[in-house]
């Protein structure tokens, strides 16, 4: 199967301040009423949002400034919570395209790279600054660089260092992120270990 | 040199090593409910693949089934069609369904050990992070996406990473009124909610070792919560003695050749762990969690922290709980004002849970203002309680007495808080919105907590309320 090579993701960001964001936040359950992932993309962080209103405060993803941003940035534990794929399948039909965190919940990192959104960690400072950034600037362009394990913009003041676990990074970058091609291509080796297990084999 | 648990489970169900690095990872067993799978039964047929082991897939309906008015078809028309797809899919792939009209139907995680599918040795997967549920029984069990789902329906692997082994030793005995739940939400107090990630846990020491299967089920049900994938009690004779004559688990000569698996696969005494934390048994009191972290938990006889008194990095979630819980600092936990009392879910819908609450609550009365229901994790659960009386008692004292599902943990179903209300639950999660209200409030603890809550109308310590020494 062959995938699109992600080697940089460039475009607007937008900054959700916060540590353990969960993905009930992120796409509540009661959207989670439907048989495709289709049309998720409006309900991303949709209870976020009223109550950001309620509080006479502004949603970062209802301010117009940030229209059109492809690269969210956040806090700690992004994604924590329920193993719901419908969170990254809501932010990628939002329209991001790469999330930058301090760090990054298990299930949900999986879930993101699997449907080719980079998850890249970058320290809590660097995040602020960029954070800062937007906020004065929100036109910028933010570079998300695998190639080069860096954050850029076409601010030259800005560089910051990311990681990735090299089992996602290479993958995203070799056109490979949807394990199903692999995991198909062992179906034989499957077999045979199906058979050595003997509560598999019923041997 | 020793090799735990999980090592041992992960190198017999290894296939290989994928081009990235990580382990195409063989899925013994894989559960499905439906609202993760729809999504993945299409895929596959997309891709023009089959379900390749439909005997290793078990399929039930809990999270969007309401819980009051189950004849078919439901008001809510989405989750109509939902059911009604897993149904389809069931029959078109031969995946075993545990239906509504089974008898057999009920939260996936409770369901899969009350049928003896859950086993020790095992790897078991499923599109529910409360997955980690099924280590209670020594396996290697983990929730994943639908993406995963559809890999596990079509290969019967996964591509993931093998994970580091934490021990958590807990030693003692518990004080009367303080269980298993108490436990979980300590250890995640102290370890928070992302102490992990990149782990799973291996809990013992002779708590564990007294535990029941249910109350090991509790812990273990709540590592996703403290942020590791996995998290798992080594099998031993009480193990053995809960799968012994349950519909699937093995019979006749099989059932000795099985346990006798089922004993080598425990962790070596000399197996190492990446580390291993300690706690004491005597130090865990009644807690109830204040805000919306599960690691945001307090002994019921303290007060909500002030934000400037934690670590920085809690700062800032703390003074967000306190804006969402509309509970200032310094408020004590016992006497906040309830207004739903929740006792079910997958953490605490399990007989045991039932059965201590029904023994403390005989000829009491809910508080006039409080709206409390009961919800059994299972059909089987809730017939067998019936039979016991359980549900007589429970209704005596004005609970709802309700269908399986899960109800009020979630918010997919009619079960939802309204507006602001404060709920004392026996869920796993008080994350913002999660009982299906924004401005909802959710405290957690144990069922009997929560049951104390309901009667007196306010937080309080279970052991006043009923008198326990």
């Amino acid at each position: 199967m062959a995938l699109e090579k992600i080697t940089q993701v460039t475009g607007r960001g937008v900054f959700i301040p916060g540590d353990d964001i969960d993905t009930d936040r992120i796409i509540p359950a009661r959207f989670m009423k439907c048989v495709t992932f289709d049309g998720l993309g409006e309900f991303a962080f949709a209870d976020a949002k009223v109550a950001e209103k309620a509080a006479g405060r502004l949603h970062p993803l209802d301010d117009s400034r940030f229209n059109g941003a492809t690269i969210l940035l956040s806090g700690s534990n992004f994604g924590c919570g329920s193993s719901r794929e419908h969170a990254p399948q809501a932010l990628y039909r939002y329209g991001f395209r790469a999330i930058i965190a301090e760090s990054f919940a298990e299930i949900f990192f999986g879930n993101s790279t699997t449907l080719g959104i980079p998850c890249v960690k970058m320290s809590k400072e660097d995040i602020a600054n960029l954070a800062a950034l937007i906020e004065k600037t929100p036109s910028i362009q933010v570079t998300v660089d695998l190639t080069e394990s860096k954050v850029t913009t076409d601010d030259i003041d800005f560089a910051a260092e990311i990681s990735m676990p090299g089992h996602a990074r290479e993958p995203l970058m070799n056109g490979r992120w949807d394990s199903i091609a692999d995991l198909v291509d062992g179906l034989e080796d499957v077999k045979s270990r199906v058979a050595a297990i003997p509560y598999l084999s019923g041997k | 040199m020793g090799k735990t648990l999980l090592e041992k489970v992960w190198e017999e169900h290894t296939v290989r090593t994928l081009p990235d690095g990580r382990t195409q990872l063989l899925i013994g067993t894989h559960l499905i409910h439906e609202v993760t799978s729809p999504q993945a039964f299409g895929m596959v047929r997309d891709l023009g693949l089959k379900v390749l082991y439909p005997n290793r897939t078990f399929a039930t309906v809990d999270h969007i089934v309401p819980t009051d008015q189950r004849a078919e078809p439901f008001s809510d028309p989405l989750a109509d069609a939902m059911v009604k797809e897993l149904r389809k899919n069931c029959a078109e792939t031969g995946v075993t369904f545990f239906d509504l009209p089974s008898g057999n139907q009920g939260i996936v995680h409770i369901v899969g050990p009350e049928q003896g599918i859950t086993q020790p040795g095992t790897t078991i997967a499923c599109g529910d992070s409360h997955t980690s549920t099924h280590g209670a029984f020594g396996a290697i069990a983990f929730g994943i996406g639908t993406s995963q789902v559809r890999d596990v329906l079509a290969t019967q692997t996964m591509a993931i990473g093998k994970p580091k082994v934490r021990r958590i030793n807990v030693d003692g005995k518990l004080s009367p009124g303080v269980y298993a739940k108490d436990v979980i939400l300590h250890i995640i107090r102290h370890l928070g909610v992302n102490g992990g990630i990149g782990f799973a846990y291996e809990y013992g020491g002779s708590t564990f070792d007294s535990f029941t299967q249910e109350e090991r089920m509790t812990v273990c049900n709540m590592s996703i919560e403290g942020g590791a994938r996995v998290g798992y009690v080594n099998p031993d004779e009480t193990t053995f003695e809960y799968l012994r004559g349950r519909p699937y688990s093995p019979k006749g000569a099989e059932w000795d050749a099985a346990v006798a698996r089922w004993k080598a696969v425990a962790s070596d005494k000399d197996a190492t762990y990446e580390d291993i934390v300690n706690f004491k048994a005597e130090d865990i009191l009644p807690t109830v969690t204040w805000g919306i972290t599960p690691a945001q938990a307090i002994f019921i006889d303290e007060k909500i922290p002030d934000p400037k008194d934690l670590p920085e990095k809690d700062r800032d979630t703390a003074a967000e709980a306190i804006e969402h819980m509309k509970l200032p600092a310094g408020t004590p936990a016992a006497g906040i004002k309830i207004d739903v009392a929740f006792l079910g879910s997958c953490t605490n819908g399990r007989l045991s849970d039932l059965q201590e609450v029904a023994k403390h609550i005989r000829g009491r009365k809910v508080a006039s203002h409080v709206k409390a229901i009961v919800v059994p994790g299972s059909q089987v659960v809730a017939s067998i309680a019936e039979k016991m009386g359980l549900a007589e008692i429970f209704r005596e004292a004005g609970f709802e007495w309700r269908g399986a599902g899960c109800s009020m943990c979630l918010g997919m179903n009619p079960d939802k808080l309204v507006g602001d209300q404060l709920c004392a639950s026996s869920s796993n999660r008080n994350f913002k919105g999660r009982q299906g209200s924004p401005t909802g409030r959710t405290m957690l603890m144990s069922p009997l907590m929560v049951a104390a809550a309901a009667l007196t109308g306010e937080i309080s310590d279970a052991r006043k309320v009923f008198g326990i020494q």
